[in-house]
């Protein structure tokens, strides 16, 4: 693994939350509102050339907490600590914002003027390369766009030539014979190279990378996997990966973080959380992928997971796992005094491993972390 | 004799653009009981291919060449109407990619559920709906699900009911395509669980059609690999799995991310797939091939059997 470098963000207990729309009359009736609690109390850091990544079901607020980062979704709370760029950082002293001592300022805490020069240091990857393309713009002007919004370039000349140099970055080369094109006479891997540069172009601190291969084919998803890796050895980025699929971000990831329902239920080490996961979600996640060997052929998996995700409206008491776990059943059902836990409390992420890290009381760790509170509060 | 032939099967769609060889010379067959998954990327012609064996394939296309005998019936040279009374849903169902997507939002489930009975038996409502409710639980949903619409259920649930529908009338095959890939990876474990079952206890035959090699190698006895509208490869899945003979599937499974195991570097497959309107000569890969040699450009490979019942199309098997 590259040298980690200094932080460039530090989320602390994010939370979006979506108003659930209420009829005539359960207004004047005075019915309480509902909210689809989409991120509910997130908290994780990335340091400079990591990759992070989201791994989890869909509906889990991996790609909202994502979107909360570009403050593309209203934040309900929490705070996002950013280090931005030199540049930005002017930018956002002119604006009136003073960083903190360490460099950092949070992002929540902005308003909408003073957040745009940021937009230029977080940028993001979108999953449909056929989607996030204008169709009636040729990739020069594609790339060119986001110069033109944040005034960066003086001249035509100079943006072309930031223009020529994305491309080369992400190795859709010769230049001259892309740079004409429109997205539909490119290839899948080729658009998606085109998404890229257009994030890097900027030269972000951070890119937030949504899906970016779940579309691609199979033999291609490697190479945009690999240009990944290039960027952050090369531009020094941070990279936040939001997947669903814990085979691909072994092999960019740094660390995993694994959200469930709207909360993070286990962080660690890629390696560490594929391989000795300390959460049965993680468990049954790794359980459930597929791999290219017929040894397997007609072999049930044993999926230690029962029903399915709960509606985010309604999120269940307790370890919001509890429903579907099979652990704490047979725990239950064993009579263990700690899985009485699993339906009064929410079970806290503390540190098992040195940098691994799980929200589960099947953990004494966790288990004391919860009687210690419950203790200082009394 | 096998249950399913297909011998040459050309299926090209006639575009205003021009002619695209989607299908270009297929043959394979399928004998009872058996499993055979077919991989490629996007592009390749599987899903084409699936269509073609139920004679459904969607205008500009068109089956041109080649036969599809299903029990000894051309099902080429079928008018529609018997096509309609003895094949489709009866010998061959075929669960289509996003089915579960396909619900009408406005009609319970269980009243398109039965549909198939309606049409091709000669059950009253009561009696199919009898049988839908066996067949729900064989697929593991309560019989209440009929009653539901379909926003009320989940995709898992939805998926579930397709293969329920697609099995509904015990088919000899049942064509799936892509019946995981929508779907989230715990979800996907548990319907690649259910045809498992399904599998065992029903000794249906299945042709599994899908870009995904790991979901192949959970179900499926043969393999067959498809590349720009031609059959690569053929054999048994641990063969074509443990030792693959065609360079493409070589470099195929080189690039499947691997959760288990060593990390090994992933290689990918430089270039993309030709364009099927106007194919390269020769061998259709050999522009992305890394083993290319001299008649690879001019000549396509014949078809050998490189091992027992392991077949390959590339020359550096054949013999000239």
């Amino acid at each position: 693994m590259p040298e980690l470098g200094e932080k460039v963000l530090d989320v602390r207990d994010l939370r979006v939350w979506f108003p659930v729309r209420r009829g005539l009359i359960e207004t004047i009736t005075g019915k309480a509102r509902l909210y689809v609690r989409a991120v509910d109390g997130v908290s994780f850091d990335i340091r400079r050339r990591e990759t992070f990544c989201f791994v989890g079901e869909s509906g889990c607020g991996k790609t909202t907490t994502g979107k909360a980062l570009l403050r593309l979704v209203p934040i309900t709370g929490g705070s996002a600590l950013f280090r931005p760029s030199k540049e930005v950082a002017e930018e956002l002293e002119k604006r009136g914002v003073t960083l903190g001592e360490d460099g950092m300022v949070d992002i929540f805490k902005l308003n909408e003027k003073q957040f745009h020069p940021v937009r230029r240091d977080i940028q993001m990857v979108y999953q449909d390369p056929f989607g996030s393309l204008n169709p009636r713009f040729r990739v020069r002007d594609i790339l060119e766009e986001p110069l033109i919004v944040h005034k960066i370039g003086e001249t035509k000349s100079e943006r072309l030539e930031m223009v020529s140099r994305a491309l080369e970055m992400v190795k859709l080369t010769p230049v001259s014979e892309f740079i004409d094109r429109y997205p539909h006479q490119l290839s899948g891997g080729q658009r998606q190279r085109v998404a890229i540069a257009r994030a890097i172009i900027m030269n972000p601190v951070l890119v937030v990378a949504d899906e970016p291969v779940s579309m691609l084919d199979v033999s291609i998803r490697a190479e945009i996997l690999e240009v990944f890796n290039l960027l952050k050895e090369r531009l020094g980025l941070s990279f936040i990966y939001i997947t669903h699929d814990l085979s691909t971000a072994r092999y960019v990831c740094d660390r995993i973080a694994v959200m469930y329902l709207g909360k993070i239920v286990e962080i660690g080490e890629a390696d560490d959380v594929i391989q000795e996961p300390l959460h049965p979600y993680t468990e049954a996640l790794v359980a459930a992928i597929p791999e290219p060997d017929p040894r397997n052929r007609l072999k049930f998996r044993d999926i230690k997971i029962k029903g399915e995700v709960p509606s985010p409206v309604n999120i269940p008491p307790g370890c919001r796992f509890h429903p579907r776990c099979i652990l704490y059943e047979e725990a239950l059902k064993r009579g263990e005094e700690w899985a009485k836990l699993c339906t009064q409390a929410e079970p806290p992420l503390v540190e098992i491993k040195k940098g691994h890290y799980a929200a589960c009381f099947r953990h004494e760790a966790v288990r004391a972390a919860v009687t210690a509170k419950a203790a200082g509060e009394s | 004799m096998p249950l399913l032939e297909v011998t040459d099967l050309r299926t090209y769609y006639y575009t205003l653009r021009g002619v695209v060889r989607a299908v270009d010379g297929v043959s394979f067959t399928l004998d009872r009981g058996e499993t055979l998954g077919i991989a490629g990327e996007s592009g390749c012609g599987k899903s084409t291919l699936a269509w073609s064996i139920l004679r459904l394939v969607p205008p500009p296309g068109r089956i041109v060449g080649g036969s599809i005998k299903i029990d000894g019936m051309d099902i080429t040279k079928m008018s529609e109407a018997e096509l309609r009374r003895k094949v489709r849903w009866r010998k061959v169902s075929m669960i289509f990619q996003g089915a579960m997507n396909a619900f009408n939002p406005v009609l319970k489930v269980g009243d398109q559920v039965i549909e198939p009975l309606l049409l091709h038996t000669d059950m009253s409502k009561e009696e199919a709906w009898a049988k839908a409710e066996e067949m729900v639980q064989h697929v593991g949903l309560p019989p209440e699900i009929l009653e539901r619409y379909p926003h009320e259920l989940s995709g898992g649930q939805k998926q579930r009911l397709v293969i329920a529908m697609a099995i509904l009338l015990e088919p000899d095959i049942v064509i799936a395509d892509e019946p995981t890939t929508a779907l989230d990876v715990v979800i996907q474990a548990q319907i690649l669980n259910l045809m498992k079952r399904l599998y065992r206890e029903k000794k249906m035959s299945i042709i599994l059609i899908t870009h995904d090699l790991s979901v192949i190698a959970e179900l499926a006895e043969k393999t067959a690999i498809m590349y720009a509208g031609k059959i690569v490869e053929y054999g048994p899945s641990d063969a074509v799995f443990e030792n693959p003979l065609h360079p493409y599937t070589q470099a195929l499974l080189r690039a499947v991310p691997r959760l288990r195991g060593p990390k090994e570097r992933l290689i990918y497959i430089p270039g993309s797939p030709p364009d099927l309107r106007n194919p390269p000569r020769g061998c259709r890969f050999y522009p992305r091939c890394e083993k290319r040699f001299e008649p690879c450009d001019r000549e396509e490979p014949p078809m050998v059997e490189a091992e027992k019942g392991h077949f390959v199309a590339c020359w550096l098997y054949a013999r000239r």
